[in-house]
């Protein structure tokens, strides 16, 4: 891929610079999709910008042309609502056109508001209920251990999805096979369908949970490239045993009225607020 | 049953080294010969049968051939949102194994009866739905299961269940065996009921009623061409199922029926919308529905003579809206 960052030193201000360009670009096509098709989710989306932006554009080996690879890495959008950002991000890295994008959310069209299964265009599993990504994402990583092949699984969850409890039942499996090669990278950004996570069901100390549950398991800022690059680099943080990546992250992140605010998991922007979020992403 | 099922499994994973079971920590001693063989391919997924059917889907995304066992309700009920989205969605190659069809587990309790399991398979987009009616039949099932691509349910009893053929029998997903052929009546029976229903068809013929008897044993896709040449060839139709009138083998059939406007008389053998009380063991709990070679005779001569009284005929339409508004 032509517009992939070069993979320079870690925290290199150059390659921190055009992450945050591609950041800011892939809001604005997440902000169009969005408003467009007058659909939700734009805050929880907004806040696994970076996130999908390093993995899609650094640390994923996966190719466009060559999407069936047996020995690709494997990246499920448990949050599925989040799917806007999953759909701008895949047609960065060329495996959706604007033609997918286009039909986002339309009658006979291409894309729906939670993620369909389809390898050739980068989505590995449909999702859209929450708490079954970590568990399909344990499958793979297995597979791929029993297959000896060098492939990671990504597997990216909401905090308000933690309440779920088949992703524990995932967490314990995964830390008792030692699946080393699966990650689970968790958006806390803090705010969940009715209110605050913290006011819904509390999940405070999450990372605690994490290590208690066997995984090797780190804190970052979910919007700074730079941690978020350096967790990953080095993953597995534990010999013989799963990564959570425990992504601190604001909903809505990077338009200034979006942000920490429950209405953006609903809303889509109408034309004033669509104009105003935009000069702030120009 | 399910030990010739398993060990036909086995058999399979010797050559197929995509073969992965899984179990939600059930099945004692039931896989000894699997884990012996193959334990690289055996998984024990522990008590958390959400969490097996997202992995079963994931190991057969990666390209693995995955059978996934427990107790019929704790793998259809509790698992149920996984299946549908995970498994049936996505078309994958994953065969859910139920045991306990029924009321095997019957002194177990009703937290152990399998009794809704086919109609919620049923009604899953891409999943087909076997029951086989004996442990030979369920070696066949085994067999043909493994060569059958996308998701399937097979619901097995446990032990002990008796023979209903003399040889070995005709097994092909999809197409139902034909028992006996007679002139009276037709009975499609499957799984555990098939026997029961062999032996009721006997008990007819002593009678002087000579009634085809049907293994269905394929729920979906059902073989809706062999209910027809049933349908054609009798005036009186009886469907025997050890499962929830709502929804299973009666509904599947009635649904055929009514489309082709069958005019003769058809009757669902099944359990009703409510569970009788009390403690009992699998027989003892078919006694009480009916579900017994005696409860289904009694009930097919039953129907068959009303029908051949039609002046006491109690089933025209009218009539039955009549009896239905004095219920009210």
């Amino acid at each position: 891929m032509n517009n992939r960052p070069a993979k320079g030193k870690t925290g290199h201000d150059a390659e921190l610079d055009k992450c945050a360009l591609l950041a800011k670009s892939i809001r604005r096509t997440i902000l169009d999709l969005c408003h467009k098709t007058k659909s939700g989710h734009v805050g929880s989306s907004f806040s696994i910008v970076e996130i999908l932006t390093a993995l899609y554009f650094r640390f994923l080996s996966v190719e466009p042309d060559d999407p069936e690879n047996p020995d690709r890495d494997r990246l499920i959008l448990s949050k599925g609502h989040a799917c806007a950002a999953l759909y701008s991000v895949l047609a960065a890295r060329g495996f959706m056109s604007q033609m997918d994008l286009d039909g986002f959310a339309v009658n006979g069209g291409t894309l729906e508001q939670h993620p369909n299964r389809d390898i050739r265009k980068g989505v590995e599993a449909s999702t859209g209920s929450l708490g079954h990504g970590l568990s399909i994402g344990a499958g793979m990583a297995l597979a791929a251990k029993k297959d000896k092949r060098k492939g990671k699984v990504y597997v990216i969850l909401g905090d308000g999805e933690l309440n779920e409890g088949m992703v524990w039942e995932a967490a314990m499996f995964a830390a008792h096979h030692g699946l080393d090669n699966l990650v689970a990278v968790v958006d806390m950004n803090g705010i969940q369908a009715l209110g605050r996570t913290s006011e819904v069901i509390g999940l405070e100390p999450v990372l605690n949970k994490w290590t208690a549950f066997g995984w090797g398991a780190r804190e970052v800022d979910g919007h700074g490239f730079g941690e978020i690059f350096r967790a990953l680099e080095a993953v597995p943080f534990s010999v013989s045993r799963p990564s959570a990546v425990i992504a601190r992250t604001v909903k809505g992140k990077g338009v200034s009225f979006m942000e920490d605010r429950l209405l953006w998991h609903y809303r889509p922007p109408n034309e004033e607020e669509y104009a105003a979020a935009l000069k702030e992403l120009s | 049953m399910r030990q010739t099922f398993f060990d036909a499994l086995e058999e399979l994973a010797q050559a197929d080294d995509r073969i992965y079971l899984l179990t939600g920590d059930l099945g004692f001693k039931l896989f000894d010969r699997f884990r012996a063989a193959h334990p690289e391919r055996f998984i024990n997924a522990g008590i958390a049968e959400q969490n097996m059917v997202g992995l079963a889907a994931g190991l057969a995304m990666s390209g693995m051939n995955v059978y996934c066992y427990s107790i019929a309700p704790f793998l259809t009920m509790r698992a149920y949102e996984q299946i549908r989205l995970d498994i049936a969605y996505h078309g994958l190659n994953v065969k859910l194994v139920g045991v306990g069809g029924g009321f095997t587990y019957g002194f177990e309790g009703m937290s152990h009866f399998g009794i809704e399991d086919l109609s919620l398979m049923r009604s899953l987009p891409n999943m087909s739905v076997v029951v086989p009616a004996s442990p030979a039949e369920a070696r066949l099932a085994a067999l043909a299961a493994n060569e059958y691509p996308g998701p399937l349910y097979v619901r097995l009893g446990k032990n002990g269940e008796p023979d209903v053929y003399g040889s070995a029998p005709q097994f092909r997903i999809g197409m139902g065996t034909v028992l006996a052929e007679g002139k009276d009546a037709a009975v499609i029976a499957i799984g555990s009921m098939v026997y029961e229903a062999r032996n009721a068809v006997a008990a007819l013929a002593k009678r002087g009623v000579r009634a085809t008897l049907v293994n269905m044993h394929t729920l979906k896709p059902l073989d809706a061409r062999l209910v027809l040449e049933c349908a054609s060839a009798h005036g009186a139709l009886f469907t025997v199922e050890e499962h929830a009138l709502a929804g299973g083998l009666g509904s599947a059939v009635a649904e055929v029926l009514a489309e082709a406007s069958y005019g003769g008389i058809f009757r669902r053998i099944g359990i009703p919308d409510r569970l009788a009380a009390g403690v009992g063991d699998a027989s003892c709990q078919r006694k009480k529905y009916g579900l017994t070679a005696e409860g289904i005779a009694a009930y097919i001569l039953m129907e068959l003579e009303q029908k051949n009284r039609p002046e006491r005929g109690h089933h025209g339409l009218e009539s039955q809206i009549r009896r239905l508004s004095q219920a009210v």
